[in-house]
């Protein structure tokens, strides 16, 4: 157990006990932004399972300074959260995967203004394995890609051992690990095989949803169904979430960036991928061809919200609430190995939320 | 049948001998197969009392889910609420449709009507409860009601009307006609037959009928699925959020990789089968007891 | 009845009562007609676009590959997959549950003790009490990765080079899996009617074969089991009703993966997992193609289940008490 994983815990505790009190309306506030614990709302949101750790857990900090509004927010996945994101059916969204020209012209249709993509923090897509014995492993893109596509399928393949000269691999078959659902650590992790293999991109291609073509393979719901496989299945490999790898124990490998680094997915190599892109104006953007310290398979995921229709108490707790998670947020962020984003994304990331309701 | 046997029973001596092995044997092969077939029951009651039990306690029949699912602690009260609420609107509904349905294919049996509703309740209790969930969703969720109890309560409902209407039938047509004759001689009328004399003679089955659907609706996960979604705290609201049930929160906490979450589902597991013995126990004595009269 | 029509007219008042009555009672019961119909027909009308646009391929093609449109269908939807998933686990199951349930019937009927019987037939029913979602939290937690995965390693190892769909590698959540586990749901319905049936076995066929001296085994093997068969066919065929339509416990053990595999110990998606799994995130024109396949399910599941009862109607087997599980 890691000496850090106390500090969630106390504000575990703390909300806990205060959910036992019945909530008193005393507040302290977590932080230096001005907070009243006056205001009273009830939000639904619902998306990617990608950042749920950390929106969980500062939804449960967010108690404790405004205890009146209550946010509920759902994980089922990228795919669940655009969809009902659109449709209406909730107050926020979130999803790894930025919403498509397509997909916004459906939501201008559907509620008649602009949706708002707020980007939150950067994650780590880990690429985990359960093979007995095999403490470290490194591998490429391309050869990631040809694991996925189905033309390597056992852990000794030359290609492998030729990325882990000091490690003999075992003569066992791999599982593939994928997403059942709709996901946009699918996403993420699929634009990068694209970036990296020919083969990947004109087959599965990029998308929250591909067509899996390794014959051994198994699928699972959200991050946690596919961690839950990958425990379960020896000679498995398979994409998480890093917070999610790092949760369970689950050993990672280390990907070779486009400087030919082998990076191994931290804190530190997020914040560093994340460095020297550039952001386009409606903060939809991927994180591509990473080098120098940075981990290739990298990626921010997005909160998303209207510029209309909400009631005016919905739209206050909610600008309040993304206020506070990305001012606020970071120490949370990092402790689930979540990369911050950098002061001048985060001002425009600001600039966005105050378009929330901006049309009435 | 007689020739076959005839013939194999024709000798005695060493054919007798080895008949009596035959038998001895298959009578253990009968002995093995209903250990087998009761081992699962056990496996399962024992699993789930033993790591349910372990991770059951006041708190977390008395608090709802942690915001987290990786964080030990909390419990499934708003499961437990949302499960008896959608429940109780499911049976306010589908029991008075259901009895009442029963009771024309009984009393009024030389419709043309009776026997087609009959064949169509048979026909309903096979349609599977996912599509049960798919039709309130496609109708009434999307852009009506919502993720909602309402939602939810309705889909069960669908579920338990065919399960109460087999049942009442059943007990209904079991009521003897020498009791509907002599109301009848007395002067009564029909619904004053029905009312007065049918349905009280069949109360204790009727109990026990609509229990057990009761019990049955308590433990469905998937029409809620699609119909109530889930929540992190108690709704008591019936349109306009979503609602939380027992059998989801087990279902969304089994499938990931977290200890805590899996001890909440064992918890849970046993929270929901105690709920549903208790119904059958009640119901199964109250016919146990009608039978006696 | 006849009683009741013949009174005199001066009591039209009551007859009016009556006539409420009726209609009431008739409107209950038929409400479920109209609610089935209802169920049918509003779903099929949705799902008709995605008909149209795939035809048969919706039936025969293995390719799923939803599309994000609101307006149009521009996805390719063939649910082949998800219709073996749900047949191959259905026949794993029934081919489990089958031989057991009529081994435990024959106990029960004729070789049990007097005072084992009862109880026995309470704790088998007792299993049908037992929530989907339990199901599949123990075998997701428990039976599979502790039970059956040592099992099926060894018989992918041993036979797996010989029998080709019993071939390793294995995955520990996929069709033998969520076979078996259906087979425990499945298993008191086929027990329950099959008991039904082989109790009203003729008292004096059976006696006639003591008389001729005939063992236990043989008498059920030359009278119980052969006036039994049709209503054992009935029996298997409402569990394969009820297999079919099992969505929980099957969406939690299949394994996920959308594709037909070629060995049972790897994993694919049932019709009712691949509805559970994805409607959520659906976007229109895919949960119009998740209805469809909801209604293909809803069509197979309805004819198995009527022929089912046909058949047991016609050997004499009565489900009154069966009806619950």
């Amino acid at each position: 157990m890691k000496p850090l994983r106390l500090i969630p815990l106390m504000i575990a505790f703390t909300l806990v006990s205060t959910a036992c009190g019945g909530g008193s309306g005393a507040t302290t506030a977590v932080g230096s932004t001005n907070t009243t614990g006056s205001m009273q709302a009830d939000l639904l949101g619902a998306g990617a399972s990608f950042p749920a750790p950390i929106y969980q857990e500062w939804i449960g900090a967010y108690q404790s300074v405004e205890p009146d509004v209550s946010i509920n927010y759902q994980s089922i996945g990228s795919g669940g959260g655009v969809e009902q994101f659109i449709g209406q059916q909730t107050d926020f969204g979130a999803s790894d995967a930025f919403l498509k020209d397509d997909e916004i012209a459906a939501a201008q249709a559907a509620r008649g203004c602009d949706p708002i993509h707020i980007p939150t923090v950067f994650g780590a897509v880990a690429v985990a394995y359960n093979v007995e014995g095999l403490d470290s492993l490194t591998l490429s893109g391309s050869v990631l890609a040809d694991i996925f596509l189905g033309t390597i399928t056992k852990w000794n393949d030359p290609a492998i051992a030729a990325l882990n000269p000091d490690v003999t691999m075992p003569d066992e078959d791999i599982i593939v690990a994928h997403r059942s659902d709709g996901s946009g650590t699918t996403s993420i992790f699929t634009t990068y095989l694209s970036s990296v293999s020919d083969a990947w991109k004109s087959g599965p291609g990029a998308g929250k949803e591909v067509e899996w073509a390794a014959p051994n393979s198994v699928g699972g719901e959200k991050n946690d169904g596919v961690t839950a496989q990958i425990q379960q299945n020896p000679g498995a490999v398979g994409y998480i979430e890093l917070s999610y790898a790092m949760e369970n124990d689950i050993p990672i490998a280390k990907m070779v960036n486009g400087d030919g680094n082998a990076i191994e997915p931290t804190l530190e190599s997020t914040a560093a991928a994340a460095d020297g892109i550039t952001i386009p104006d409606d903060l939809r953007f991927n994180i591509l061809n990473v080098g120098g310290e940075g981990y290739p398979i990298a990626g921010a995921t997005w909160l998303l919200a209207w510029k209309c229709g909400y009631d005016q108490a919905k739209a206050d707790a909610l600008k309040a609430w993304i206020t506070w998670d990305l001012k606020n947020g970071d120490d949370l962020a990092r402790e689930l190995l979540y990369s911050p984003l950098p002061d001048s994304l985060q001002e425009k990331a600001l600039a966005k939320v105050d378009l929330i309701n901006s049309e009435g | 049948m007689s020739v076959s046997m005839a013939r194999s029973l024709r000798d005695t001596g060493r054919n007798a001998s080895r008949r009596k092995r035959k038998d001895r044997l298959v009578n253990g092969v009968l002995i093995a197969a209903v250990v087998l077939a009761v081992i699962p029951l056990a496996m399962i009651l024992f699993e789930v009392i033993r790591r349910g039990a372990g991770a059951m306690s006041g708190e977390f029949l008395s608090s709802v889910q942690p915001f987290s699912q990786r964080r030990p602690g909390g419990g499934y009260l708003q499961g437990l609420v949302g499960t008896v609420y959608m429940v109780a609107i499911a049976s306010i509904l589908a029991i008075p449709f259901g009895i009442g349905a029963a009771t024309y294919v009984v009393e009024y049996k030389q419709s043309k009507l009776s026997p087609l509703i009959r064949f169509f309740t048979d026909v309903m209790t096979g349609v599977p409860s996912i599509f049960v969930g798919l039709f309130i969703y496609a109708i009434l969720v999307q852009g009506k009601l919502g993720f909602s109890t309402l939602a939810g309560g309705l889909a069960l409902t669908l579920l338990m009307l065919p399960i109460v209407a087999r049942s009442a039938e059943e007990i209904i047509r079991l009521v003897p006609d020498d009791l509907r004759n002599a109301a009848y001689g007395l002067g009564a009328r029909r619904w004053q037959v029905v009312m007065k004399v049918v349905l009280p003679a069949a109360s204790n089955g009727l109990v026990t009928g609509s229990m057990l659907a009761v019990a049955r609706a308590a433990g469905e996960t998937a029409p809620l699925l699609l119909t109530a979604l889930g929540a992190f705290t108690i709704v008591p609201e019936l349109i306009g959020k979503p609602q939380s049930a027992l059998p989801l929160l087990i279902y969304s906490e089994a499938r990931g990789p977290y200890e805590a979450a899996h001890a909440r589902a064992w918890a849970g597991s046993l929270e929901l089968m105690l709920l549903i013995l208790i119904l059958t126990i009640i119901a199964r004595t109250i016919s146990r007891r009608a039978k006696a009269k | 009845m006849a009683v009741a029509d013949s009174l005199s007219g001066r009591r039209r008042g009551r007859l009016r009562a009556d006539t409420t009555f009726r209609l009431i009672l008739g409107f209950a019961g038929a409400s479920v007609l109209l609610i089935l119909a209802a169920m049918l027909i509003s779903t099929t009308i949705q799902a008709w676009p995605v008909f149209r646009h795939e035809g048969w391929s919706f039936v025969t093609s293995s390719v799923w590959d939803p599309g994000t449109s609101r307006t149009e269908i521009t996805g390719q939807y063939g649910a082949l997959s998800f219709i073996v998933g749900t047949l191959v686990t259905s026949v794993i199951a029934l081919i489990i549950a089958v031989p057991l349930a009529v081994a435990v019937a024959l106990y029960i009927t004729q070789a049990a003790p007097k005072r084992v019987a009862g109880p026995l037939t309470y704790t088998i029913e007792m299993l049908a009490a037992v929530p989907s979602v339990v199901f599949g939290l123990w075998g997701l937690l428990f039976f599979v990765p502790s039970v059956l995965r040592p099992i099926m390693d060894f018989v992918a190892g041993t036979l797996g080079p010989f029998i080709p769909f019993l071939g390793g590698p294995v995955v520990t959540y996929n069709y033998f899996a969520a076979g078996v586990v259906l087979a425990f749901m499945v298993l008191p319905i086929i027990m329950a009617v099959t008991r039904e049936v082989m109790a009203n076995t003729p008292e004096p066929e059976i006696s006639a074969a003591y008389g001729l001296g005939a063992t236990r085994w043989e008498m059920m093997r030359h009278v119980v089991l052969p006036r039994a068969r049709p209503g054992i066919i009935g029996a298997t065929m409402l569990g394969l009703g009820r297999a079919l339509g099992e969505t929980i416990a099957v969406a939690m053990l299949i394994g996920g993966s959308q594709r037909i595999s070629d060995s049972i110990f790897r994993g694919g998606q049932s019709m009712a997992g691949i509805i559970a799994v994805t409607f959520q995130e659906a976007a229109p024109e895919n949960v119009k193609a998740l209805i469809g396949v909801g209604v293909l399910l809803f069509v197979i599941t309805v004819i198995v289940n009527m022929a089912a009862r046909l058949v047991v109607w016609m050997t004499g087997g009565h489900l009154a008490k069966e009806q619950n599980l």
